[in-house]
């Protein structure tokens, strides 16, 4: 290890490379780095590593994540730190760190690389399987590693085995169904300055194994008493840690606390490392075992049946005396200590077995919850199978019995500042969950997720409920039960999972061939779906409102040009195609003559109107289905669902054209002549060429296929050309209908002029609720065939009076546009008894029309069509408009302006 | 994450997936039903806890639709079955019976 500088609340310290940032504070005589976040009390380090609840620190170098234990941070040059009240800053300027991820598949996945995880590692790769071994530590081991042991060295052996894959500081957050894992490698933080600019910060694992053996390992836990929470107060494998094998000498004398032969390991390497051990107070009657014998020899005096009952601080708030009780007589003794190393016994890491339901068993011989659990594919070794070693004899024992007063300030959870109190009163309450008493207490709520207080909590209610004797006294851990632990393990920044997929990768952007187009004319995008389709056009210095009156003058006065491209189309083909598409719309295609087009409407089986479009038969066995932009996939999925799993003998294929064919509307009055001046190979006049003509021609030679649809009500043609040849079609015809003043358009005119047609946009104007019928619209509703959705339209609920329909809105004031969404009642209706204003319906489209020279809706209303000229109050905030109900089609009922 | 069976493709993640609910429910002939036995068509399913003949599509992969056997509490996988061929029994473990035992 190399010695380097590294910042923590702006002062300069030294450091060892590659140790926890923790270990270095210590060293440099950190022992209170930060207040508690509710309650404001001195706090110090108390854990090893994830299970750390008071040290946590805002890195102020790279990536200024929050948060992070002091206790995982290696310390590595240009390390920057500040310590954290529990409440974390985001950073101001987005993460630039690289973070990606990989999918693995793998035989066998091993999560934990101490000395149980290794062994299965051994056994899977002698059986020759391929093992992926993942741990989050920086180095395998274990807690040999703590100890600074050496592994044996058959285990050694494995990390040359070409089979076997190890990652370090590779925490598993989560396992689900199927064996899957999701796990979170940490790559960069801990080289520092040294780390490579591209090199990702954290790589997602995605990891799916034949076989997972979980060998987590456990952490060991605390004790409550009366201000357990002092800086100085540390977890005794922790303390003997840092003190032994980190070389931490800021601590003189100590006291060890114990429920198990735990604390005498500690208290024979805090005694080795030079810290005067005064005392080890040993919860239980008596021990033995060879750590008991190693305390006896050097002299160290042993307390049974005593624990820590409370402590006292020097003026920083750091610990300077422990309170010891004797469990029997009750009497109290006080000794100076500024180490007070305490053992509660261990509580193996479940979490990860809990997240596929496997439930934790209680061990009173552990005194811990454990996991034995083994089948072909999913096996728990090591702690969490309760291979604790075989010496540690623990008691079940939590803490002294305390009064209110010294409740006040027992804290179980150090990271909520929730207190022995607090889960009294919760009890007092009422509450005897262990889920509502979290709730109610906050305790596992907080970034450790009670790694540590979970425990405590089950005892806290265990030793409480045999104190009330008006309860079902002497609960066991086993009837209290654990905490649901859900992913993740620990936290996962966002920016990780986001991996890449961010910015313009985090979805597809879809453009047609004429985005380029629009683009360099000045167009103002908007997204539908995943496309990007021109909203309008502005002219230098216009207004949304400037541009789209000029545009839909335009189409209505003289000619237009519209891209049209996204329009879902699917390519029907098969001897049956008539057949199906006679089932799948409302109405009839079989009689559609080829080279004709028509409007269709297709249901859902339960009568509601799913998606439209028109469909141009091109042949006799051959079909070209457009669909909405954003329904081409949903129909399509549709269209295989019937054919593959209700009429599999129809012989029809489906196949998605969308970008193959790009379509432009040419619209307007003008329309006709513009496009006869390109088309000279087919006669366009009104006789020859009738509305819902579909006929092939050619442009300069290019293969087109031009039909007379409109979406406007205006004379209008749309030319289907393939993909590539799109652009060269649109500047020609540009370029031609300069004389013309040709006017490209968006989709925001393109709504208002349907809109002062009445055609509807599935999804808008409707929302999966509406029939056919309650748009107004049953004259598309065949009587001569049966269809899908056919039969529901007889169902009673959705022929009974007071179903919203279909119906235009005029406001009463010209100029006002309503504001689409907006909720319509009766005229000037007033709250019911329960101070509500019912509503009768609600506004699904609203534009102003320069044609109409006002505004304009459509609104669905609960038996409108038989409210004609009704007026009705449209409350706006604290507004209430008028508007008068009228007919859905605003312009040219009589259809005379498209030919 | 589930690890779906595609009769075609093999195993693949469940995102690759979409739901399509309970197994052997033919459309009927809508005609031939009362109402209350179409609105049933409509809306009602079995719904059991435990093992459940599914509907699933591919539309990730091959945009095949298929049949499944999954079980609603633990969230084992089963067979899978094309369309219109024999539905695979079950075995107590949730795994395929042999045809030939």
């Amino acid at each position: 290890m190399s010695e380097v500088s590294f910042s923590f609340d702006d002062k300069i310290y030294k450091g060892n490379s590659g140790e926890p940032l923790a270990a270095a504070l210590l060293r440099n005589g950190l022992i209170a780095i930060t207040n508690s976040t509710y309650n404001g009390r001195p706090r110090g380090i108390v854990g090893l590593g994830v299970e750390e609840p008071n040290a946590l620190v805002q890195l102020v170098s790279s990536t200024k994540e929050s948060m992070l234990p002091a206790t995982v941070i290696e310390v590595a040059e240009g390390l920057a730190a500040q310590s954290l009240t529990g409440v974390g800053a985001l950073p101001e300027l987005p993460d630039e760190a690289r973070y990606d991820k990989t999918n693995r598949y793998v035989d066998t996945l091993i999560i934990g690389a101490g000395i149980g995880g290794l062994k299965a590692a051994d056994e899977h790769l002698q059986a020759g399987g391929e093992v992926l071994l993942i741990d989050d530590q920086p180095s395998p081991g274990g807690h040999l590693r703590h100890l600074e042991q050496e592994l044996p060295s058959d285990l050694q052996n494995i990390f040359k085995h070409k089979n076997l894959t190890y990652l370090s500081r590779c925490t598993a957050v989560g396992l689900y169904d199927q064996n899957y894992v999701v796990a979170i490698e940490r790559r960069s933080d801990h080289l520092g300055n040294a780390a490579a600019d591209r090199r990702a910060r954290i790589r997602v694992w995605h990891i799916r194994a034949d076989k997972i053996v979980l060998a987590p390992g456990a952490f060991q836990r605390p004790l409550i008493f009366a201000n357990n929470d002092r800086p100085g107060i540390m977890l005794s494998h922790t303390a003997a840690t840092y003190v032994a094998k980190y070389g931490i000498r800021v601590f003189k004398r100590a006291v060890v606390v114990t429920v198990d032969n735990q604390g005498y390991r500690d208290a024979v390497r805090l005694h080795n490392a030079g810290v005067q051990v005064q005392g080890i107070y040993d919860a239980r009657t008596s021990a033995e075992g060879a750590s008991v014998d190693a305390v006896k020899t050097m002299g160290i005096p042993v307390h049974f049946r005593t624990t820590v009952l409370d402590t006292s601080s020097n003026s920083k708030g750091v610990l300077k005396s422990v309170t010891i009780q004797n469990l029997d007589s009750k009497e109290i003794v006080e000794t100076d200590a500024d180490l007070l190393a305490v053992s509660g016994g261990w509580t193996p890491m479940v979490d990860l077995a809990t997240h596929i339901g496997i439930k934790p068993k209680w061990s009173k011989q552990h005194a811990a919850f454990i996991i034995n659990h083994s089948t072909e594919k999913l096996q728990t070794v090591g702690m969490l199978a309760g291979d604790f070693g075989g010496d540690d004899g623990p008691s079940v024992f939590f803490g002294p019995i305390l009064d209110d007063e010294q409740a006040t300030h027992a804290y179980i959870d150090l990271q909520r500042d929730a207190t022995l109190k607090d889960l009294r009163r919760g009890v007092g309450a009422g509450l005897s969950s262990i889920e509502h008493i979290k709730r109610y207490t906050t305790i596992g709520t907080a970034h450790d997720q009670g790694k540590t207080s979970g425990m405590l909590t089950i005892g806290a209610l265990c030793q409480f409920s045999s104190i009330v004797q008006d309860e079902k006294s002497n609960l066991s851990p086993a009837e209290v039960g654990t905490l649901s632990f859900r992913p993740p393990y620990v936290p996962v920044p966002f920016a990780a999972l986001a991996g890449r997929e961010r910015g313009d990768l985090s979805d597809p952007i879809r453009i047609t061939p004429l985005h380029q187009w629009h683009v360099e004319a000045g167009a103002v995008f908007e997204d539908v779906g995943q496309w990007k389709r021109p909203w309008y056009f502005p002219k230098p210095g216009e207004s949304m409102d400037d541009a789209v009156r000029r545009e839909c003058i335009a189409a209505r006065e003289g000619v237009a040009i519209m891209d049209a491209s996204t329009l879902g189309k699917i390519d029907i083909q098969g001897p049956d195609a008539a057949i199906f598409l006679d089932r799948i719309y409302t109405n009839m295609f079989s009689t559609l003559p080829e080279g004709q087009c028509r409007y269709g409407l297709m249901c859902k089986a339960d009568g509601m109107v799913l998606d439209d479009g028109v469909t141009t038969r091109l042949g006799k066995n051959h079909f070209l289905m457009t669909t909405t932009t954003g329904g081409a996939a949903r129909v399509l999925g549709w269209l295989e669902e019937w054919l593959q799993t209700e009429w599999p003998e129809l012989k029809v294929y489906c196949t998605s054209v969308t970008e193959h064919i790009s379509t432009i509307a040419l619209v307007g009055p003008k329309s006709r002549q513009l496009l006869s001046e390109l088309v000279t190979d087919i006669d366009l006049s009104k006789d020859a060429f009738s509305f819902m003509h579909s006929s092939e021609a050619t442009i300069d030679g290019i293969p087109v296929r031009i039909a007379r649809i409109s979406f406007s009500g205006e004379l209008a043609f749309e030319i289907n050309v393939s993909w590539g040849h799109a652009r060269y079609i649109w500047e020609k015809l540009w370029v031609l209908g300069r004389p013309y003043d040709l006017t490209s358009y968006g989709t925001e005119t393109m709504h208002v002029l349907r809109a002062e047609k009445g055609y509807i946009i599935v999804g808008q104007d409707t929302d999966g609720t509406q029939t056919p019928y309650d748009l107004n619209m049953s004259w598309i509703v065949s009587k001569k065939k049966d269809f899908i959705g056919k039969r529901s339209f007889q169902l009673p609920y959705l022929k009974a009076a007071g179903r919203p329909q279909l119906v235009g809105l005029l406001p009463k004031e010209g100029d006002e546009v309503i504001p689409e969404g907006a909720y319509i009642t009766a005229l000037n209706a007033q709250p019911d008894e329960h101070g509500k204003t019912h509503h009768i319906g609600f506004v699904t489209s609203s534009y102003y029309s320069p044609t109409l020279g006002r505004g304009f809706a459509l609104a669905l209303i609960s038996d409108g069509l038989k409210r004609m000229n009704e007026i009705v109050s449209v409350p706006i905030g604290k507004k209430i408009l008028q508007a008068k109900i009228c007919d859905a089609v605003f312009i040219d009922k009589e259809n005379v302006r498209r030919d | 994450m589930l690890y779906i069976p595609c009769p075609h493709c093999g195993l693949r993640n469940e995102t690759e997936f979409h739901y399509g609910a309970e197994a052997g429910v033919a459309y009927p002939d809508p005609n031939s039903l009362t109402d209350n036995e179409w609105a049933k068509y409509l809306h009602i399913r079995s719904n059991p806890k435990g093992w459940l003949a599914e509907r699933w599509v591919h539309f990730a992969g091959c945009g095949r639709w298929f049949n499944l056997w999954r079980n609603t509490i633990t969230h084992e996988i089963g067979p899978a079955w094309i369309p219109f061929t024999e539905q695979p029994k079950l075995s107590a473990e949730g795994g395929q019976e042999d045809s030939k035992a």
